[in-house]
């Protein structure tokens, strides 16, 4: 399973990625991506990391949505290759519109930095298969603008559609009704604020991380199965 | 040549983090008649051509695509000879 980490200038959790999936992801050969690369064809998972692209000028995640290897990532999506927005990635993936809805300034104006309890509200999709229905999982945020907005109609569709993945226990930044992390309607492209390369060894907190990425590769194994 | 003045503000039904502290701060300061405080974003630029209709409709389109989000903000701006 060919992995890439995409990495724009402001990029900062591209290494903790790479480093995730190299613990985790036993079939994974990984590589960071610069985001000047046009051509992302061979790679099955594609990861958006967090950070400050561009230094979040104009709005987070704005002006990386117009890199030249987002078009890729547009494609690579539509062409079912899965894709993983964390944090800034979540904000760039709004933007460039594969996700509904935006990030917004947490409501408390603080960036908080912390262990966060999630809700699974959807372990049947290719990214959390390894979890239970409503389990709680220890992931960490680390984000000043991570307050999930979208219109009435929006949020109807995402609750219609079952795209709404995870939800925060205790919301710590103002999300409409608590979303933590949703998924397109293909169920291909997921963002979520929370960082589950982050909880990838109990030594620094919390392993709940991990079983995304085991996840991950279960349905690619999967996939490649029925393919073969 | 043209100069553009683009102004991005925050949707009204949509609440603005930052507006409201700012307001807090201004309510504390003893302004208390201050009311729906909200922080928008004011650009300034040259646009390089003669033809005004395409300089309108080009901005038109930044607006749109990149200087604001229309999930979330409405924008508005003026085009100087």
């Amino acid at each position: 399973m060919k992995v890439a980490v995409l990495v724009f200038p402001g990029s900062n959790c591209d290494f903790d990625c790479v480093h995730a999936v190299e613990e985790t992801m036993t079939d994974g050969a990984v590589e960071r991506v610069w985001h000047t690369t046009e051509d992302l064809t061979g790679y099955d998972l594609i990861i958006v990391p967090g950070g400050f692209s561009y230094g979040d000028y104009l709005r987070s995640g704005a002006i990386a949505r117009f890199a030249p290897v987002m078009n890729a990532v547009a494609k690579a999506a539509e062409a079912g290759v899965y894709v993983l927005g964390i944090c800034n990635g979540f904000q760039i993936l709004t933007e460039a519109g594969l996700l509904p809805g935006v990030l917004r300034r947490n409501t408390g104006m603080k960036f908080r930095c912390h262990s966060s309890m999630l809700r699974v509200a959807r372990p049947d999709t290719a990214f959390t298969s390894e979890y239970k229905q409503d389990e709680l999982i220890n992931i960490p945020i680390a984000h000043g603008e991570g307050n999930y907005y979208c219109d009435d109609e929006t949020l109807a569709k995402l609750q219609a559609n079952g795209q709404i993945v995870f939800t925060y226990d205790d919301n710590p930044n103002g999300s409409l009704n608590d979303i933590a992390g949703i998924v397109n309607e293909k169920g291909n492209v997921l963002g979520m604020m929370p960082h589950p390369e982050r909880a990838v060894s109990d030594l620094l907190g919390s392993s709940d991380g991990v079983r995304m990425f085991t996840s991950i590769m279960k349905a690619w194994r999967e996939r490649h199965a029925n393919v073969n | 040549m043209f100069k553009a003045k683009v102004y991005v503000t925050t949707k009204a039904n949509v609440l603005d983090p930052q507006g409201a502290a700012v307001q807090r701060a201004l309510h504390t300061m003893g302004y208390g008649a201050v009311e729906d405080v909200r922080i928008g974003k004011y650009l300034e630029f040259v646009l390089e051509t003669n033809d005004r209709a395409q300089a309108e409709a080009d901005l038109k389109k930044m607006c749109e695509q990149i200087l604001s989000n229309p999930v979330v903000e409405d924008y508005r701006y003026e085009l100087e000879d």
